[in-house]
């Protein structure tokens, strides 16, 4: 029985350590942990409830722009604040166009080099990297030229023995199992995805003004002034213009490179759909509202809570069940660490207890994260792109079962085998090329509302705090990029006095609960082959399937303990490795030999 | 060897046309306002056969200025990565993890003593000996003391590097500094900011690599570039300023055709920074632009001393915010200087170049009309 222990954890945002235990070349237990903590909830006492977002936002570069959403949301919740229509359709825009660049820079600058051996794009044959890329899309760049081009400056890089980003590399770990011309395929895109995301991302610079960091919220609507008749307003006829053409090139890099990478990349690695499962339990709080932020039935992404794998029933969301743990975390409670608490009762006692550095393990039998352990109706819950095309799947939402079922069409396998590290990474570009979709509609409502003379952006009437009730208090529910993000926050006599996150990656990467149930990364990883203790790939694969955010995970919240929670069962699915005939397989080998 | 020769060699050696590379160097000349010929220079320096080796580390972080840094437009973050530098650790995007990691970092540190470049994001908590942040079991602190303490120089980016940040404002709950109170006496610059524009940051590194030095700093180690002029002075907003012409109420008139955000609480007539002239993604825009107020992120403790962000400066409104005349430097919009003279606001301008300075305007703005002097 080894330990192993990875930290740092890279390629993710954020200070995380995974310890595993493993066994006859199997991970048998794990332990994740957060090692950094601002105390960002802290700061934000006693300022102007107004600007909280800009300060919250900071949470996360990464997830930029998705701290200041939930923030504003909250403060208008609480001061009972309706925004106008043009200020919903600009969030949607920024949120949705932050969902598409987030999942491609994932998968590419964060995931692929776990799938991908740099060194063997040396190996490949640009004819034939050539016929495979025109095999699986339309992508105009995929030319044998092309590829000998990408080639040379592979070849250059690893000639001068300074490999740089590449340096520290698991090259050659026998978990690699791609073909040559394939790396050099990803290899290809990994730089052409760099391209993308700094030109897409400027849709957020003119509606935000830069990126990352937008600096365009406002508590009551958006700063970016609308109107068709100014040429110096924010919003008018030329920028609609420009959204468009941003929005079209971004829809045809999804569609015709992130989509079939993402399917050519999981038909040689099938076996993944059998590992990386975890809890079962998925919750989404939805996200995308086509009217009142009040209304989540009208929602582009739906809400609910799936419970042990059952996609037969999907589950309300009460808000009032989320409660978090710090029995595991380096935090006390008033009430005692084997209790809960809600966001709403807010408790922030940052308490160290684990070793003196520098260290080698943590004591994972005691506290040993700065992350806490949040929990819905006691249970630990998965949230993230995965959770939410599952929850709108079994919530029979047409677009979504279409392109899921399309998907394990390809591979010729049951909905279950989406409960897998490749199942988070399927999920992630069905709903990027969902989004892609779903952006020319909102740009086209804008534009729309601007023709008819709708100049509205901010609803002013809450501005001026004297119109502002003694106390108040409200919470902002949001969809980001890595899952269910919430902000809670209470207001007396104009300013902040308590404030409070429960951020997608707490869910995912927390630790055990006072009833000794996993989080999610924990649960995930038990069972993960490892072929090599030394080098721990595999361990990697099924986190970064999560895309973990941990400055934003380290958090704090409170609420009431109840016990009947269960001891998570984190089995992979045994039939998970469903025979798969990997269409993309099958063309690249029909390629390579020659076939076509 | 000819210039020229040893350009061609690297292209070839590093797999890319002449012309891609002579482009880059332009644009790192003209960043850096460099007459056209310093191209040549540049490339030279750049075509060494040995690339300069670069380590990133992130403390209490948001990973925002890594984000900036990948939306660098010119130069690319792949043709820095790939052919200028050779970028050994960086957490969010390096392949290694755990101990592969630590390794890269070590022999970084072993094997290049004293010739390797830091860019450090992020304060560093001091309180409760540093337990507030560790990576591979060290703290932040132990790290750093480290790393920028063996190497040639190190670039601090972003708020919280240089002075602590956002982490650092009130009650400040994990004792965060910025890096050059963490670890003082290194050779330093900082480039603040939240995050820090890119543009700024590859313009050092390309000075460095050309010159083998830092480019003039302030007092407060910023490059005079970048952080030599006041914003209010170079906003695009600004006649509207001086015209009276201000945004009372978001989504008004004024605000749909582009006034002055002074009345929202925009805190450019106190903060110093390009912001305005390079903007941000591939100079596509900027905060004002958007029409939101500056919150003066490239000022000191910002977060504590230009907050609350929506209160308006508290300088008599509409006629001459009260700065002083050291604060002011020389305006790059002509247009604007010609505004404040002829609505002769009572505004307090003066001409002021920072000494020792090749960052002084181009010749051809220096002849351009001066702001008047008016003392009311």
């Amino acid at each position: 029985m080894a330990r192993v222990v990875i930290d740092p954890v890279t390629r993710i945002e954020g200070h995380l350590r995974i310890e595993t235990e493993v066994n006859g070349g199997r991970v048998t237990d794990a332990w994740s942990s957060g090692t950094m903590f601002r105390g960002i909830e802290l700061i934000l006492r006693g300022r102007d409830p107004r600007e909280a977002w800009i300060w919250a936002q900071r949470i996360c570069g990464v997830c930029t722009t998705v701290h200041a959403l939930a923030s504003v949301r909250a403060v208008e919740n609480a001061l009972g604040i309706d925004i106008p229509d043009n200020a919903r359709l600009v969030r949607n825009i920024i949120a949705g166009a932050q969902n598409v660049q987030d999942h491609v820079i994932h998968f590419y600058h964060l995931h692929a080099l776990d799938w991908v051996d740099v060194t063997l794009a040396l190996k490949a044959d640009p004819a034939k990297t050539s016929q495979l890329a025109q095999s699986i899309s339309e992508w105009p760049k995929s030319s044998a030229t092309y590829f000998k081009g990408v080639q040379d400056r592979v070849k250059a890089l690893v000639a001068s023995r300074q490999l740089s980003l590449f340096s520290s590399g698991d090259w050659g770990h026998p978990a690699y199992q791609l073909p040559p011309e394939a790396n050099l395929l990803a290899v290809a895109h990994y730089i052409e995805a760099l391209d993308m995301q700094r030109d897409f991302i400027r849709i957020h610079a003119v509606l935000g003004g830069k990126n990352p960091h937008l600096q365009t919220y406002l508590v009551g609507g958006m700063s970016t002034a609308i109107d068709g008749n100014e040429p110096e307003a924010v919003i008018n006829p030329e920028r609609i213009t420009l959204f468009n053409e941003l929005a079209a090139r971004a829809k045809t890099f999804v569609q015709q490179v992130y989509v079939p990478d993402v399917l050519a990349v999981a038909s040689f690695y099938k076996e993944w759909f059998g590992y990386g499962e975890g809890l079962g339990n998925f919750m989404a709080y939805g996200d995308f509202p086509s009217g009142s932020i009040n209304d989540p039935s009208d929602f582009f992404f739906p809400r609910g809570v799936i419970l042990g794998r059952d996609l037969a029933t999907v589950h309300p969301v009460d808000p009032g069940k989320i409660a978090e743990y710090v029995t595991h975390s380096w935090y006390e409670y008033s009430v005692g660490d084997q209790a809960s608490r809600r966001p709403a009762e807010g408790e922030t006692s940052p308490k160290y207890s684990g070793p003196k550095p520098p260290y080698l393990v943590l004591d994972t039998d005691a506290k040993y994260s700065w992350l806490k352990s949040p929990r819905y109706d006691d249970k630990p819950m998965e949230v993230g792109p995965l959770a939410r095309t599952l929850v709108a799947y079994a919530s029979g939402d047409a677009q979504v079962k279409k392109s899921v079922d399309a998907v394990l069409a390809k591979f010729n396998a049951p909905p279950t085998v989406l409960f897998s590290t490749l199942g988070r990474i399927a999920a992630r570009a069905i709903e990027a090329d969902i989004m892609v979709e779903k952006l020319p509609e909102w740009i086209a409502q804008l534009d729309d509302n601007m023709a008819h003379g709708d100049v509205r952006i901010h609803n002013g009437d809450k501005w001026d705090p004297e119109s502002w009730p003694k106390s108040c208090a409200g919470f902002g529910l949001e969809e980001a990029p890595r899952g269910s993000l919430g902000h809670w926050v209470e207001i007396e006599n104009k300013k902040i006095v308590n404030y409070q996150c429960i951020v997608p990656s707490t869910w995912n990467a927390g630790p055990r609960d006072a009833h000794g149930q996993r989080g999610a990364y924990e649960a995930a990883l038990l069972n993960t082959p490892i072929a090599d203790p030394e080098r721990p790939l595999e361990v990697l694969r099924t986190v970064h399937s999560f895309d973990p955010c941990l400055a934003c995970a380290v958090h704090v919240v409170d609420g009431k303990g109840r016990s009947y929670g269960r001891e998570a069962e984190a089995v992979p699915d045994s039939e998970g490795t469903t025979s798969l005939p990997a269409d993309s397989a099958a063309l690249y080998k029909a390629a390579v030999q020659g076939g076509l | 060897m000819a210039i020229e020769e040893s350009v061609l060699e690297t292209c070839r050696r590093r797999g890319i046309s002449r012309r891609r590379f002579m482009e880059f160097c332009g644009t790192m000349a003209a960043t850096l306002a460099l007459p056209k010929a310093y191209t040549q220079t540049i490339a030279a320096a750049l075509s060494q056969k040995r690339k300069p080796v670069m380590v990133w580390l992130e403390f209490q972080d948001c990973a925002g200025n890594t984000e900036s840094m990948l939306r660098s437009p010119h130069p690319a973050i792949e043709d820095i990565v790939l052919e200028t530098l050779s970028l050994e650790y960086h957490e969010t995007i390096m392949a290694g993890y755990g101990k592969h990691a630590e390794a890269a970092l070590k022999r970084v540190v072993d094997e290049e003593k004293g010739k390797y470049l830091v860019v450090v994001e992020g304060a560093i908590p001091t309180a409760d000996d540093g337990i507030y942040c560790t990576i591979g079991g060290r703290t932040a602190l132990d790290i750093a003391r480290e790393v920028c303490g063996s190497a040639a120089a190190t670039i601090a980016v972003g708020a919280c590097a240089w002075d602590g940040g956002l982490v650092r404002s009130n009650p400040n709950p994990t004792g965060a500094v910025g890096l050059h109170e963490a670890v003082p006496g290194i050779k330093i610059v900082n480039l603040p900011g939240c995050p820090h524009n890119s543009v700024n940051t590859a313009a050092v590194l390309v000075h460095y690599l050309t010159f083998g030095e830092l480019p003039a700093l302030d007092p407060e180690n910023r490059p005079l570039f970048a952080y030599g002029q006041l914003i209010h002075d170079q906003c695009e907003r600004r006649a509207h300023y001086d015209a009276g012409r201000y945004v009372q109420a978001w989504g008004d008139e004024g605000h749909r055709k582009g006034w002055c955000l002074f009345k929202m609480g925009c805190k450019g007539p106190e903060a110093n920074y390009n912001c305005p002239t390079v903007r941000w993604n591939n100079a596509t825009s900027w905060p004002v632009k958007a029409g939101h107020g500056c919150i003066a992120c490239a000022s000191s403790r910002f977060w504590d001393t230009k907050s609350p962000f929506y209160e308006r400066l508290p300088h008599p409104a509409g006629f001459g915010v009260d700065v002083t005349a050291g604060e002011i430097g020389w305006t790059v919009v002509a247009g604007v200087a010609a505004a404040t003279a002829a609505h002769a606001v009572g505004h307090v301008v003066r001409d002021h170049f920072h000494p020792g300075d090749g960052d002084g305007p181009p010749p051809e703005e220096a002849k351009a009309e001066k702001p008047t002097t008016e003392v009311h």
